[in-house]
């Protein structure tokens, strides 16, 4: 009884366990093939074709760039299919990691997030920089710029009202990201110093849609959303300078304004195939010079 | 009968076909309810598989779990699930208590009061409120209710509207439909009989209501109410729009709190498989498909006890 209930039990997760990679890796079936036939080599745009099927994962910060750029690539090589989907930076590490993807998009260095010998088996590849921008609801009026320190202050929650760093009489209502979220780690890093939020005072929301809204429909509110989202909401919100440097794609580009970071593509090992070929066209100027600052970000070269 | 059709029929009847004797109806019907227990069951066995791995990994920190502290970069993490679990029977309970007398009320109308034009009219509109999605109702809750709360309630704290009576009061809204019409069905299902009789005796009829109506119908009622509240309890998005997501254990009306739902779906993309973090995830959608299968046992209980006339 036991034994054959066990049985039972281990069919069952085993079979759930398949129904659910086959579902994951759906789209990532079959893979570019490693040959590297490079069908039309050197064409118009610059564009090495490869022929074959990859998809790439994560990053919602990162998906409409790479959505775009797939796009274009696809139309120039016929032959060749790019899959790109959300999921958040973490799922696309994964992914990666485990062969559901032949690329994963992050927010975040693999190591800040993996063991480090799953860590080391993901080769980087920096397409992009994307910053972000420190916002707040435009009933707080008097602040446009916040030091490092003073935006430490308010959020680890030392300082909680804005007439404290020059503003009006308003208590600051945080909105912040949950624990996991890339944006929050960059964040974290770049600006508070490794300091604590004071996440128990504040509000957690989880996308830069769902940020925006709280900030814009809550008095005295204040967050951080990527620079892409800011320049679609700057109607109904306040941006602000960091140490006096005001967020362009300039700013970014040439490491003036601190709150920008390196959007990653991981691939398991050396990319090949398909994957290669998307890869250094994410790098080839039509990306760089053109769609990049188009959508708000930076290219990875200042001088590109 | 004409001859065309009595011919016809013959053709049918007299003459089996192969497929006939396959008998493909009953196969199919029987392969829908085998696949429907199967994927069920699969379903449990992976999400239990999964919420018990925090506590097969080692250095997972897993007694953490029954903690009220949700840290999960701390070092060591700490993945209390306790906010989350009393947060979504904080939401769950005020929304059943606001809904309950509502929809009882309104089923009580449509089934013993209501004009059958104004049935005509109650009817179809509950079945609209089933249909809307719920990321309409949390757009609206964010739009309107949460606003609204925040500009006439400050005073008593309501300071940013995000909050537990916010969540709850979409949720009532939510499920007033499902409690309504599992009600109605639960008060038509009492015999006209009893009520004939009861008026005979000379009640009123909200006597024959209070007195015969409600307990003959009370196990349906129940059942009304249960399925409500599992509805509720798994309410994912609606409710993560309003209630501000703060991991902290509920504090009060007025405040922020996080639920279940809310944290599986802040922190589901951005975590890594095979991380406790993730883990703990897992062991939160397992929790909550104990509080679903509790739920469903209660209603089969109480449908046992139902009495039958």
């Amino acid at each position: 009884m036991t034994k054959s209930h066990s049985t039972l039990s281990a069919l069952t997760l085993t079979a759930a366990a398949s129904l659910l990679l086959a579902a994951c890796s759906g789209g990532a079936g079959a893979s570019g093939s490693a040959s590297g036939s490079s069908s039309g080599s050197a064409a118009a745009g610059g564009v090495t074709c490869a022929s074959g099927s990859i998809t790439a994962v994560g990053s919602t910060a990162l998906q409409p760039l790479i959505e775009q750029a797939a796009k274009q690539y696809q139309d120039a090589c016929s032959g060749a299919t790019v899959n790109v989907q959300g999921g958040g930076s973490g799922t696309g590490l994964s992914q990666v990691l485990s062969g559901g993807a032949n690329i994963g998009n992050s927010d975040i260095f693999a190591e800040e997030k993996l063991k480090p010998a799953d860590a080391t088996q993901l080769v980087d590849h920096k397409v992009v920089k994307q910053g972000w921008v420190m916002v707040v609801n435009p009933s707080v009026t008097g602040v446009t710029n916040l030091t490092k320190d003073q935006a430490t202050q308010i959020w680890t929650g030392k300082i909680t009202n804005w007439k404290d760093v020059g503003g009006s009489d308003a208590p600051i209502v945080l909105v912040i990201r949950p624990e996991s979220s890339g944006t929050r780690a960059t964040f974290k890093k770049l600006i508070l110093g490794g300091a604590t939020e004071a996440s128990g005072k504040a509000l957690t929301e989880d996308s830069n849609g769902a940020v925006t809204k709280a900030v814009e429909s809550t008095p005295g509110a204040t967050s951080i959303i990527g620079f892409a989202y800011f320049q679609q909401n700057k109607q109904s919100l306040t941006g602000l300078q960091l140490d006096g440097v005001e967020a362009t794609v300039k700013n970014m580009a040439d490491g003036s304004y601190k709150l920008a970071a390196f959007g990653h593509m991981y691939t398991k090992g050396q990319p090949s195939g398909v994957a290669k070929a998307f890869l250094d066209y994410m790098l080839s100027d039509p990306i760089q010079k053109t769609l990049v600052p188009k959508l708000f970000y930076a290219p990875v070269q200042p001088g590109s | 009968m004409s001859t065309s059709t009595l011919t016809a029929a013959s053709r049918l009847l007299g003459r089996p076909r192969f497929l006939d004797r396959l008998d493909l109806p009953r196969r199919l019907v029987t392969a829908a309810a085998g696949s429907m227990v199967l994927i069920v069951t699969l379903m449990l066995g992976f999400v239990a598989w999964n919420g018990i791995q925090i506590f097969l990994t080692p250095g997972s920190n897993a007694g953490s779990v029954f903690s009220t502290a949700w840290q999960p970069l701390a070092n060591p993490a700490s993945f209390g699930l306790l906010p989350f679990v009393t947060g979504t029977l904080a939401v769950t309970m005020l929304a059943v208590a606001i809904s309950t007398p509502l929809s009882v009320g309104l089923a009580l109308f449509l089934a013993e009061v209501a004009p059958v034009w104004a049935r005509a009219v109650v009817q179809p509109a509950l079945e609209i409120f089933v249909g809307i999605p719920s990321v309409v109702y949390g757009w609206l809750g964010i739009t309107i209710l949460v606003p609204w709360l925040r500009e006439n309630f400050s005073g008593v704290g309501f300071t940013v509207g995000f909050s537990w009576l916010a969540g709850s009061l979409v949720l009532t809204v939510m499920i007033l439909p499902t409690i309504t019409s599992i009600a109605y069905d639960a008060f038509r299902a009492v015999p006209g009989d009893l009520r004939a009789a009861s008026l005979a005796l000379g009640t009123t009829r909200w006597q024959t209501i209070r007195h015969v109506l409600l307990p003959a119908s009370a196990a349906g009622v129940l059942t009304a109410v249960i399925l409500g509240m599992t509805r509720a309890a798994g309410e994912a998005l609606a409710v993560q729009m309003v209630i501000g997501n703060r991991p902290t254990m509920p504090t009060g009306l007025t405040q922020p709190l996080s639920t279940l739902t809310s944290q599986i779906t802040l922190d589901m993309g951005n975590t890594v498989a095979g991380e406790p973090w993730n883990q703990a995830l897992w062991t939160m959608s397992l929790v909550l498909l104990l509080i679903a299968v509790g739920f469903v046992l209660l209603v089969r209980w109480l449908n046992g006890r139902r009495q039958t006339f």
